[in-house]
């Protein structure tokens, strides 16, 4: 049971962000209206940020995880979370296991 | 205004029940979160021990954070010692539309909250709690009472799952082995695609692939994240046209 002082840091650098993004909404209310544009380059965000996250497993590693993501993104079109998790996991060790 | 229309153009009933009643009300509406949520904390906590993280630090970011996508994003991009500042800013992008889901929340706790009740309550407004609590209020008045049945059981149910998984999650062995270490990847997919709007989405997505690849490779570090987030938002304002109809997030 030991905290690693950065750790700690990290998670209350993060716990602080967190609550400011989801307490603002109070202050703001919803008296300021963002221009649209600006409204729907921060609905991106979300999108972008993940895509950029997976990037180092999922396209620099190799062919057998450039495939398996692709395997998870066609399931996720259709299937509920935990079975694109299931499939992508298979897919993974699998095309690890054919391709080297 | 939204109070006032409701009032004659829904038969729900307007007017809240005994608080008892509104709290069991609100623990019968998260039970399928509930239900969702609970194995992917336990592989949250099972992923945190194998990056090093020990269950009190476990405990400790569940509670604290409590916001699910930050906090699996946040794993991906540990080492030791925690880069704490890339960390943190990466939890503001990603964490980023709160505001516009406590924005368009706010009004509706604004007469039946108490400020400290507010205060509490947006502390764990996560996407599954804003989304019940707007579908609640299109048709009756949001109570405490309610709230607090909904979000009290989530809340212990997220913290507990993780150090649970944190505390057993060794056990697992080489992740590599069985495909395990993709489950992240995965899931991010799974989110990615359900944030998925049209061909926009696909030329965002595009472009942060690319920026973050170009980072990795080159400048290495956690440096990708951010590049890729700012290409991907760049693409998003670029390509948008003042007629979107988008601006709230979508339900």
């Amino acid at each position: 049971m030991t905290v690693d002082p950065f750790t700690l840091l990290a998670i209350l650098g993060m716990a602080v962000v967190t609550y400011l993004t989801r307490i603002s909404g109070l202050f703001l209310m919803s008296r300021v209206t963002l221009p649209r544009r600006l409204a729907t380059a921060l609905d991106a965000v979300p999108a972008a940020v993940l895509m950029a996250v997976i990037t180092p497993a999922a396209l620099a590693t190799g062919p057998a995880e450039t495939l398996a993501a692709g395997v998870a993104a066609i399931a996720a079109l259709r299937l509920p979370m935990l079975a694109v998790v299931a499939l992508g996991v298979t897919a993974a060790a699998l095309f690890r296991a054919m391709l080297g | 205004m939204a109070l006032f229309s409701d009032a004659f153009m829904t038969v729900s009933p307007k007017f809240p029940a005994a608080p008892a009643d509104e709290f069991r009300d609100g623990m019968i509406t998260i039970v399928p979160m509930i239900i969702a949520a609970l194995p992917i904390g336990l592989i949250f906590g099972a992923l945190s021990a194998q990056k090093g993280l020990s269950p009190l630090e476990v405990f400790l970011m569940s509670a604290g954070v409590f916001a699910g996508g930050a906090q699996f994003v946040a794993l991906e991009i540990w080492t030791h010692p925690a880069p704490w500042l890339t960390l943190t800013v990466s939890a503001l992008l990603v964490n980023l539309r709160h505001v516009l889901m406590s924005a368009s929340l706010a009004p509706k706790v604004a007469r039946g909250f108490r400020p400290w009740q507010r205060a509490l309550g947006f502390f764990v407004l996560t996407d599954e709690i804003w989304a019940l609590a707007e579908q609640r209020a299109a048709t009756r008045v949001l109570t405490p009472a309610w709230y607090a049945g909904m979000v009290i059981p989530f809340y212990l149910n997220w913290v507990i799952a993780a150090t649970a998984g944190a505390i057993t999650g060794t056990v697992l062995g080489d992740t590599t082995r069985f495909g395990l270490d993709f489950a992240f990847p995965a899931l991010f997919i799974a989110l990615i695609m359900s944030f998925w709007k049209g061909p926009r989405t696909g030329a965002v997505l595009a472009a942060s692939a690319l920026a973050a690849t170009g980072t990795y490779l080159t400048l290495g570090g956690a440096w990708y994240v951010i590049a890729g987030a700012l290409a991907g938002v760049l693409v998003a304002y670029v390509t948008a046209t003042e007629t979107d109809e988008t601006g709230a997030p979508g339900q």
